[in-house]
């Protein structure tokens, strides 16, 4: 009795049953499952959030009782003497902004290249699946490839290293919005433009890049966001530095890299200023994030 | 489309030659440049990395990667632990990751009310935004601490004395390890997971689960038997989307994994992986030393397995199999 019930049960949607007893069995097994699953996914949605809040709660509780005015007046000091970070903060906001500044141009043109002139071809094909291989390569490597052509043949760490280094990061960043939102763009507006005359060029520049300004724009804050919190590439570029120093080439001080360096020490005080640096570079990047998205909602 | 494309080109050199065949060359050129330099920056990538190494692999050969040795003093250096401990801890990252990006693919296009998908999706891509340093100092600071006291000692207590997977559960819990490490990876490559899956079930024409729902399926039976199969090779791309992230993640693992140049066969033993072992050993190798060459051929060889990886990942996400688009 019970192998042929599992047995109908098993291809009941190619021999419907007619015993009402084995459908109505069968109907609670199916609904069973199906609450089952659905509770599963509940509880995984539900873990990956606890994630993202166990990691904000940690940080607003270990992070907010050390944030004082003097962590962005006064710069890293030796243990024992309630240095800031100021020079951490202004060295990343230096090499963040200058790697974005190389790195957009760059990652702007490949995107229009890949958008407006290679549709199809076997270059643009290379460089789109070698672009994505770069947004998801390890940034470790690109720390050590700049390292090889930008440190070791040269005087030593520096700043502008360090920005070379987010530069690279930057541009697949850039270019995998750029060719997205470019290709939002409907054709009738570029056949507009050149009925008017216009030049391709003129055409690219003045009618797609601002209609695609939104999507341009949140690739660029995504960007800025994601090299600020960078660690690894600049341990073999910029170094860190505790003394204040904005000359690019000297090694430089980032937040990432002295948090990495402070929460490794064995100083309480230099421990909670990392708790301070990472609240401060986690609710900054995270803020950025949310931005990028609010810009891009409206018109899409 | 190529057709008005070329028309649009014609008519461009026709009435703009004067003023604009200049500039549209000048741009399709900075254009075209810019997509080389991007082969170009790949290229030089692997040479610079290959070149950086070379000292090492003429050393040490293809036994490079057999010797479990890390020795500056006799000057030995093998690669083996450390790409022992990358895959091992990018694939126990994966097994614990996955699944619950399914379920929260799952949860994001079927069964959350409309309003609710875009904050909830929201949060979990935030999850990928926090620097990994974040992940590296929670991990050391909050996870550890958890894994060394309750969690390693309950797991060592329950599966310890089992005959045959008991070795795995063995050894001192100092909460710091090849566990703990794949548990902070899988937390960083879930969201990335989770994303490209919610993205490609997302692809599934709605007639399909329609007609699906129309003969009586359950919203489970739906996923099982709709969505999975049309999505299958796109959702195997994202899992190697996120074991390319895996391979490669350097801070968070430094923090947590013990950086012991050992293979333990228990999950709770110490160990490290390239990324790790590169961060942290980088600072004490002076230049041009055979070690910092060690270090980059080890970089190399990360490099290499990332780009396979990474490169399957593509090449399964773009194949899409459009069954619809004839209908």
């Amino acid at each position: 009795m019970s192998t042929t019930l599992t047995g109908t049960a098993g291809n009941a949607h190619l021999f419907p049953s007619r015993d009402p007893r084995i459908a109505q069995r069968l109907s609670r097994r199916r609904k069973r499952i199906n609450y089952i699953s659905k509770g599963l996914c509940i509880v995984a949605t539900l873990i990956g959030l606890a994630f993202l809040a166990a990691i904000l709660i940690t940080l607003l509780w270990l992070g907010l009782p050390g944030l004082h005015l003097s962590v962005f007046t006064e710069t890293t000091r030796p243990p024992g003497s309630n240095g800031g970070l100021l020079n951490a903060i202004v060295g990343s906001l230096i090499q963040t902004a200058i790697g974005t500044a190389i790195g957009t141009p760059i990652g702007l043109l490949v995107g229009t290249y890949l958008a407006e002139y290679a549709r199809g071809s076997a270059l643009g094909n290379a460089v789109r699946f070698v672009s994505d291989v770069l947004l998801s390569a390890p940034s470790i490597l690109i720390g050590l490839f700049i390292y090889q052509v930008l440190v070791n043949p040269f005087n030593g760490f520096s700043g502008i290293a360090g920005c070379a280094a987010l530069a690279v990061i930057v541009i697949p960043i850039v270019v995998r919005t750029t060719e997205d939102m470019l290709r939002l763009i409907p054709v009738a507006l570029r056949e507009a433009a050149a009925a008017l005359g216009a030049p391709k060029w003129k055409t690219t520049v003045f009618v797609c890049y601002r209609a695609a300004i939104d999507g341009i724009a949140t690739g660029v804050l995504l960007a800025i966001a994601r090299v600020a919190g960078e660690t690894a590439p600049l341990l073999f570029t910029s170094l860190g530095n505790l003394n204040w120093s904005v000359s690019l080439t000297q090694p430089m001080s980032s937040l990432p890299v002295t948090i990495y360096q402070y929460a490794g020490s064995a100083f309480d005080d230099w421990v909670q200023l990392a708790w301070v640096g990472a609240l401060l570079i986690t609710f900054g990047v995270l803020a950025l994030n949310i931005l990028a998205r609010l810009i891009l909602r409206p018109r899409h | 489309m190529s057709q008005t494309a070329a028309a649009a080109r014609t008519d461009t050199a026709r009435t703009g030659a004067r003023h604009g065949s200049l500039g549209d060359s000048i741009f399709a050129a900075l254009a075209t440049g810019a997509g080389v330099f991007v082969l170009v920056l790949l290229g030089a990538i692997i040479v610079s990395l290959f070149i950086g190494g070379l000292p090492s692999f003429r050393a040490f050969g293809l036994g490079f990667l057999a010797t479990s040795d890390w020795d500056p003093v006799q000057q030995i250096f093998g690669a083996m632990v450390p790409i022992y401990g990358t895959i091992v801890t990018s694939i126990l990252a994966l097994l614990m990751a996955v699944p619950i990006a399914f379920g929260t693919a799952f949860y994001l296009t079927e069964l959350a009310p409309g309003w609710f998908r875009r904050p909830v999706g929201i949060a979990i891509e935030l999850l990928a935004a926090v620097p990994s340093i974040i992940y590296g100092m929670w991990g050391f600071f909050v996870i550890v601490p958890i894994m060394a006291d309750p969690i390693e000692p309950f797991l060592i207590d329950q599966f310890g004395d089992l005959p045959v997977i008991g070795a795995l559960f063995q050894g001192p819990a100092f909460g710091t390890g090849i566990f703990t490490a794949s548990l902070i990876l899988a937390i960083m490559v879930l969201p990335f997971i989770a994303a490209t899956m919610r993205d490609v079930f997302l692809t599934v024409p709605a007639v399909y689960k329609e007609s699906a729902y129309g003969v009586g399926c359950t919203t489970w039976e739906v996923m099982r038997s709709i969505v999975i199969p049309y999505t299958r090779v796109s959702v195997v791309g994202g899992i190697m989307l996120g074991l390319g992230r895996a391979l490669g993640e350097t801070m968070a693992v430094t923090f947590v994994i013990g950086n012991t140049n050992r293979i333990s066969s228990s999950l709770f033993g110490p160990g490290n992986t390239i990324a790790s072992i590169v961060a942290l050993e980088f600072p004490e190798s002076a230049a041009g030393s055979l070690k910092l060459s060690s270090l980059l051929a080890l970089g190399f060889i990360l490099f290499v397995i990332s780009f396979i990886v990474l490169a399957i990942s593509r090449l399964l996400l773009r194949q899409k199999p459009m069954p619809g688009a004839k209908a």
